[in-house]
């Protein structure tokens, strides 16, 4: 039952620095000059590999698609299959994840080693609040870059399908965009996109505890990196969950 | 007239333990504002754990730790802040922060800390950097830097401020004699000038011999001699011995 105890414990303590996080982020003063850096640090630094991984995905997942409609006679759903796919769940899921990679074991690991480094005593022995100026703006600048990488994401699906269905049926470009958004209502693109500000919280939130709270110096910097990727990629994928049943339950017509 | 000596920090009966080892013992003293005391022992006996009570960064288990007049312990982050602005702290890597330049680690408690204008945070940047020698070296990243000009940099650090109390940690370790010497004559400097109150985490028996008003001699956790460096130095306690006498 120790090992029970242990997760409660872990749950409350990760809970409680969610928490505090939350509160900080509304109380002064508002770090915003960390924000537009972390911003930048999380959105510019994962916009290569969000478009990339989105172009190609897209690409293979119209390969693999059309296989299957070119069985029932429903090609020209390829593109609509495409454009719901990606805005509604492949786009949003697979940008947390990549972000959950890229950035969460970023902010892990650098802050590990600003803690083992004493960076961070360093901060409050000047009179600065560690947590406002470290982790609060990297935990925001999360929040406020997935939603946006994830439409990049999505849109370079679209245009990996495209690239892909062009090779295939020479279909033309302002045909392919037509019947891609011909099935897609805004509910299909508001609620999913925006649910990844909660990915981007449980990204920013999970990697700053892991990371501001060790004290296994050297040794808990890599700790750090690897439960920040691990923890909040599975947090992603549970959360998701849950979060599909709360945007059928407030807009039912997305739940076919 | 010599001014009147205030209390710059004392410790009142501190106890401080991790897990079940305890670290300081009992442990009682003051220094006053304007004096330097050199903190000696073996490694692990609670010198640097001594510096981060008084800084606020641990909370001791029992006793009182005064801070210019005021107790920290127990006190809240508004007062703990008060107090921290009254400090400087010279940490033994020099804690540097890496995503800024030299000139950005400087500014950045100027910044938050002041109301002084750019033009005039600029200045101040640049005649602390240039006390310490680093003067061309604004621009650098901490990465760019050797330990002894990184020691130097975190003095700097320490001292943008002009706090009323420095605490360094180590200031000399890892440095050639003639760098040691340095930052030894900066100390001083800082003594002299301001009547900063030193308190020295050290190793170096020939630069607390320099420095030192006073000297505390601290072994698996207790205060095993506190005065004088001349006066330590007639203690009979053989720890004491080897660590003065070596």
């Amino acid at each position: 039952m120790r090992w029970l105890s242990n997760l409660f414990e872990f749950v409350g303590k990760v809970g409680l620095f969610s928490l505090r996080i939350v509160v900080d982020s509304f109380r002064p003063p508002f770090e915003l000059a960390q924000l537009t850096r972390q911003v930048a640090e999380v959105g510019n630094k994962s916009l290569a590999l969000i478009v990339v991984s989105g172009f190609a995905l897209g690409a293979v997942m119209t390969l693999h698609t059309r296989n299957t409609l070119v069985t029932f006679g429903a090609t020209a759903l390829i593109p609509a299959v495409q454009a719901v796919s990606f805005f509604v769940e492949i786009g949003p899921l697979v940008a947390g994840l990549l972000l959950a990679g890229r950035v969460g074991s970023g902010i892990g690991a650098v802050l590990a080693n600003m803690r083992a480094s004493e960076q961070i005593d360093a901060i409050e022995s000047l009179s600065i609040d560690s947590f406002k100026f470290l982790v609060v703006p990297r935990v925001l600048a999360c929040v406020i870059a997935l939603p946006f990488l994830t439409l990049f994401m999505d849109f370079a699906g679209l245009l990996g399908g495209l690239l892909s269905e062009e090779l295939s049926s020479h279909i033309t470009p302002a045909l392919y965009i037509n019947r891609a958004f011909d099935y897609l209502q805004w509910s299909n693109f508001i609620a999913p996109t925006l649910k990844t500000a909660v990915f981007g919280f449980i990204i920013g939130s999970v990697s700053s505890y892991f990371g501001f709270t060790t004290d296994k110096g050297a040794q808990g910097v890599g700790e750090a990196a690897t439960n920040s990727v691990v923890l909040s990629s599975l947090l992603i994928i549970v959360a998701d969950v849950v979060l599909i049943k709360c945007i059928f339950f407030l807009f039912p017509e997305t739940a076919i | 007239m010599s001014e009147p000596q205030t209390i710059a920090v004392e410790f009142k009966r501190v106890m401080k333990s991790f897990g079940t080892k305890r670290v300081l013992n009992d442990v009682s003293f003051h220094i006053d504002q304007g004096q330097a005391l050199c903190l000696l022992g073996r490694s692990g006996t609670g010198k640097s754990v001594t510096l981060k009570l008084i800084m606020a960064l641990m909370r001791p288990d029992s006793g009182e730790v005064w801070v210019d007049q005021n107790n920290v312990v127990g006190m809240n982050e508004h007062g703990l802040s008060f107090v921290r602005r009254k400090l400087g702290y010279l940490f033994q890597d020099a804690a540097l922060f890496d995503s800024l330049t030299l000139y950005e680690n400087l500014a950045l408690p100027l910044s938050r800390l002041t109301r002084k204008s750019k033009d005039e945070i600029d200045d101040v940047v640049h005649r602390v950097l240039t006390d310490v020698g680093l003067g061309a070296d604004g621009a650098k990243y901490p990465s760019a830097l050797s330990g002894g000009m990184k020691k130097r940099a975190g003095l700097a650090r320490a001292l943008v401020l002009e706090p009323k109390i420095l605490l360094a940690d180590e200031p000399s370790s890892g440095l050639d004699r003639i760098t040691a010497s340095e930052i030894d004559e900066l100390l001083m400097r800082c003594k002299s000038e301001h009547r900063t109150a030193l308190i020295i985490v050290t190793h170096d028996v020939r630069g607390a011999r320099r420095i030192a008003d006073r000297v505390a001699v601290l072994d698996k956790g207790n205060l095993v001699a506190f005065g004088p460096v001349d006066e330590v130095s007639q203690s009979e306690n053989e720890v004491v011995r080897k660590l003065i006498t070596e």
